[in-house]
């Protein structure tokens, strides 16, 4: 196990290679999510007053929102996955242009505040948008659709288009080709999208309080309010440990899912599959599929960019000029709050990228003997559970965990993009592993074979293959970062905040410019967004000097 | 320039994240308010206090009052900062039994009216009060030629059918304290379950949260919703002025005085404060009169010191209520959550 070194750079050795690869996304997620977690959830179960264990549990209202969580979060997701499949497809497949504007614009809704959405919907369509169930799940359909085509539309990028035309030639039809050949290869980037839309309907706030109207909550709803509304921790506390093992259930099923299906197959370079769309139909089918898209996404961006505008009964750019004024609403001018979510968003997608690629090549590599299979699924676990922990509970677990001597960072700076990264670092393992994965094994051998070192294997292969997957990863993460909202506004210094608190801070005043320069800046996000990920992935095409 | 000179300023601030002891702690020359999201100072108010007193403010932020009230409570004896701004009259008794402060009697109390003096012990200043009232429309009733209401009472009249937006109590600040002002006026009981059936019954209608009542389904905000009756605050209307693009000469709402609950903001010593002399400092300031008479402006509530002058354009838009309903604190903790879980059986389910 010495350090063996290649022709180019001196390589790790495997033991200190799989140190890291474990060792440092363990950490961190020990570091960042279990053990303040842990200080809540101990401080919780330990408080008396209020109700016993017991009560909570045996309450039917438990019970009831639990359930109603359970099914709104498995619907939204089957939807969402319907909703993205043909825009999935149509960007796994063909090449044309305006695809990577299309791409970045895509990732837009996943990034806004709900609550803006919430409302800029509410005051285009007042009466007829109905509030309940169904208004949850269009939602969820719409802030999730960007989550599926961005990881199976990436993986759909990798897989050799000939399995399918072999099919064809052979005589099988379109839907067929799709049940038999296309989706089982597809089923491991499925089931990755699935558990990811369906933790975040889980566990959603913002859309079930404003769209569902009183008579809904989901779990993290009641969380909230047993914890800040009631101050009973201990029912807190109790909720928080069910939702977690219901995540945690959900998590370990799917992973367990994801792993049985993998394909392997010789992975491929996004260049070498995409296409333009040739025939008459295949230009239909991009343009329906992503053109019924856009409409179904289009429509509240453009409430929120209409918003923004109004002024009386007209139009005027007074919000957008209005924020290098000094306001009533925020300690710094306005402005001020791109720079800072450019900052904290660069800073969470470093972080992100580092943490998540490491993880995903211990996972990816975990596939061996089972000790190792099980450490790596472990690990896998663990770092997708932040997206289904209260954020409310992780948000007060970080006071009192980090709160003496050399760990006093409650307000540091840096706590900010390290919550954020915990978020996008799901994401950047689910994009990369199931790319990894479809690496076939003989790729590995056949360069081993000719004399590579194990970490030239690693870099000429899984990396140069998973470098597609891994700047899609970072622009979502950037995106993720920008638009984190739940655990940045409890962290976030006043003078430094990012555009959702921004917004929010506007949204909560009354007079006509505050509400009109909320949607300005909601408009500047969707921008920023967009242009961020087009800017990432694009760096991402160069080659891989960098890594 | 200077602007891009202080964005440089936070890149540099961003990326000097090593933990080279940026935690909470504070030194003796730097003290911390802790304070809710909805906390502002301006500027020059902020470097006044500095340069009289020699001590960097920082300001740490930590969602609503309740939640910083909540995170306050996680941290007593060991807090995030010296002072503690923003816990309301709802929400002092929690804080109270939660033994989060040192006692401190400021010698400026003598110019604060003895109604907002709510504990004798003196381990809260209170720096200002926000009424929340019902705000109406004043153009939608001119137009139809209908009176506004004056009272809780009018609003269950056929007159008023559909015209009130109100906050869901469980989810909203405001909509919990004018659920608290109907307690106060009708008692709990029969006659307040009476009086909820009937705005039911007359179509009251409820929204989650401030944001949507007041800006989207509000007639007299920007939003231009169809509901000209709203639960906000007694500062709303100057609000609505300041902000009007172009600004109205008269505000375009108005104040139903007797609807107000009485909402008082305090401020107090956390106990454990790392910096206790400046943490007093910090209190007397706040209950100043260069404080006091900057609150108006950025936080739209209305100062406590009496010596304080109010801005024109709260003197000219805004009614300062004269006897806002009110309950007492402990009464207030020991049946909030019970009044909520009546309240959306009655008006909800």
């Amino acid at each position: 196990m010495g350090g063996r070194v290649d022709s180019h750079r001196p390589a790790l050795s495997e033991r200190s290679w799989s140190l890291l690869a474990y060792g440092l996304p363990l950490v961190f997620v020990a570091a960042f999510f279990v053990f303040p977690l842990a200080a809540i959830v101990e401080r919780g179960l330990r408080s008396s007053g209020g109700q016993s264990t017991l009560d909570v549990l045996a309450d039917p209202m438990t019970r009831d929102v639990l359930w109603f969580t359970a099914w709104q979060a498995a619907l939204s997701t089957v939807l969402t996955i319907v909703v993205a499949l043909p825009a999935s497809y149509v960007l796994g497949r063909y090449e044309f242009r305006g695809r990577s504007v299309a791409r970045a614009l895509l990732v837009v809704p996943f990034v806004l505040p709900t609550v803006v959405v919430a409302l800029a919907l509410l005051a285009v369509l007042p009466d007829r948008l109905e509030r309940g169930p169904w208004a949850i799940l269009v939602a969820h359909v719409f802030f999730n659709v960007a989550v599926v085509v961005r990881i199976v539309g990436t993986f759909w990028a990798g897989l050799d288009p000939r399995v399918s035309e072999a099919a064809a030639t052979l005589g099988a039809g379109p839907s067929r080709r799709l049940r038999e050949v296309t989706l089982p290869l597809l089923a491991p980037s499925l089931t990755a999208a699935a558990a990811i839309v369906f933790l975040f309907s889980f566990t959603s706030f913002g859309v079930v309080l404003i769209l569902g109207g009183p008579a809904y909550a989901t779990l993290e709803v009641e969380i909230y309010s047993q914890a800040v509304r009631a101050f009973d921790l201990h029912a807190a506390a109790v909720l928080s440990i069910v939702q977690l093992l219901a995540v945690g259930l959900t998590v370990a099923v799917a992973l367990r899912l994801e792993r049985r299906l993998a394909t392997r197959s010789a992975g491929r370079r996004e260049r070498d599959v995409l296409r333009p769309p040739r025939t008459k139909k295949e230009k239909a089918v991009v343009a329906t599929s992503l053109g019924s898209l856009g409409l179904l996404l289009g429509i509240p961006l453009a409430a929120v960019v209409e918003r923004s505008l109004a002024a009386g009964d007209g139009h005027s750019f007074e919000a957008y000029r209005a924020l290098t004024d000094s306001t009533a609403s925020l300690l710094v001018e306005p402005w001020y709050a791109i720079v800072n979510s450019l900052v904290y968003a660069a800073a969470a997608t470093a972080i992100a990228v580092v943490v998540g690629g490491l993880a995903a090549l211990a996972v990816a590599e975990g596939g061996g003997e089972k000790t190792a299979r099980s450490a790596a699924g472990l690990l896998d676990g663990l770092l997708m559970l932040p997206l289904g922990a209260s954020a409310v509970m992780l948000g007060f677990g970080f006071v009192i965990a980090f709160d003496e001597g050399w760990l006093d960072f409650r307000s540091a700076p840096w706590i900010v993009p390290v919550v954020q990264a915990l978020v996008a670092i799901p994401f950047v393992v689910r994009i990369v592993v199931p790319t990894l994965r479809a690496i076939d094994p003989r790729q590995r051998e056949a360069a081993a074979l000719l004399g590579a070192s194990p970490a030239r294997v690693r870099r000429e292969i899984d990396l140069r293959i998973g470098a597609r997957a891994l700047t899609v990863a970072a622009g979502f993460a950037f995106a993720i970062s920008l638009g984190e909202f739940g655990a940045t506004v409890f962290l976030a210094r006043p003078d430094s905040p990012t555009l959702p608190v921004a917004i929010f801070r506007f949204l909560g005043r009354p007079g006509e410019l505050n509400l009109a320069q909320a949607y300005a800046l909601a408009t500047i996000l969707m921008v920023v967004t967009a242009i961020s990920v087009l800017v990432v992935e694009r760096a991402g095409r160069r080659p891989l000097g960098w890594i | 320039m200077v602007s891009s000179q202080r964005a440089l300023a936070v890149l540099a601030a961003a990326f000097a994240f090593a933990g080279t002891g940026c935690g909470g702690g504070s030194s003796p020359s730097e003290v911390v308010l802790v304070t809710h999201d909805s906390f502002v100072v301006s500027d020059e108010v902020k470097s006044d206090f500095e340069r009289e007193s020699g001590l960097t403010l920082r300001i740490l932020q930590s969602g609503d009052a309740g939640e910083a009230v909540t995170k306050a409570l996680l941290t007593a004896g060991n807090p995030q900062g010296d002072v503690l701004f923003g816990v309301d009259n709802n929400l002092l008794s929690r804080a109270l039994d939660g033994e989060l402060f040192e006692s401190y009697e400021p010698r400026a109390l003598e110019t604060v009216d003895p109604r907002y003096l709510l504990d004798s012990e003196h381990r809260v200043t209170p720096i200002d009060h926000g009424e929340v009232c019902l705000n109406y429309d004043k153009a939608w009733f001119a137009e139809r030629d209908i009176d506004p209401p004056t009272s809780l009472e009018a609003l269950v009249r056929p007159d008023y059918e559909n015209l009130l937006v109100v906050e869901n109590p469980a989810t909203s600040t405001p909509g919990l304290a004018f659920m608290l002002a109907t307690l106060a006026r009708f008692g709990e009981g029969d006659a307040w379950e009476r009086y909820w059936r009937a705005l039911r019954e007359n179509g009251v209608l409820v929204v989650d949260g401030w944001e949507e009542a007041y800006n989207i389904r509000f007639s007299g905000s920007a939003g231009k919703g169809d509901r000209p009756l709203v639960v906000s605050y007694a500062s709303s209307p100057p609000a609505e002025v300041i902000f009007g693009d172009p600004q109205p000469l008269e505000a375009p709402t108005g104040v139903v005085e007797t609807s107000c609950f009485l909402q008082i903001e305090f401020a107090g010593i956390l106990r454990g404060a790392r910096n206790e002399s400046g943490a007093r400092e910090l209190v007397d300031f706040l209950l100043s009169r260069r404080f006091q008479e900057d609150v108006p402006l950025s936080m739209f509530v209305f100062p406590v010191n009496a010596s304080a002058v109010l801005p024109e354009v709260f003197s000219k838009h805004a009614v300062v209520p004269r006897d806002p309903l009110e309950l007492p604190p402990e009464m207030i903790e020991a049946n909030r959550e019970r009044w909520v879980d009546e309240w959306t059986r009655i008006v909800l389910r």
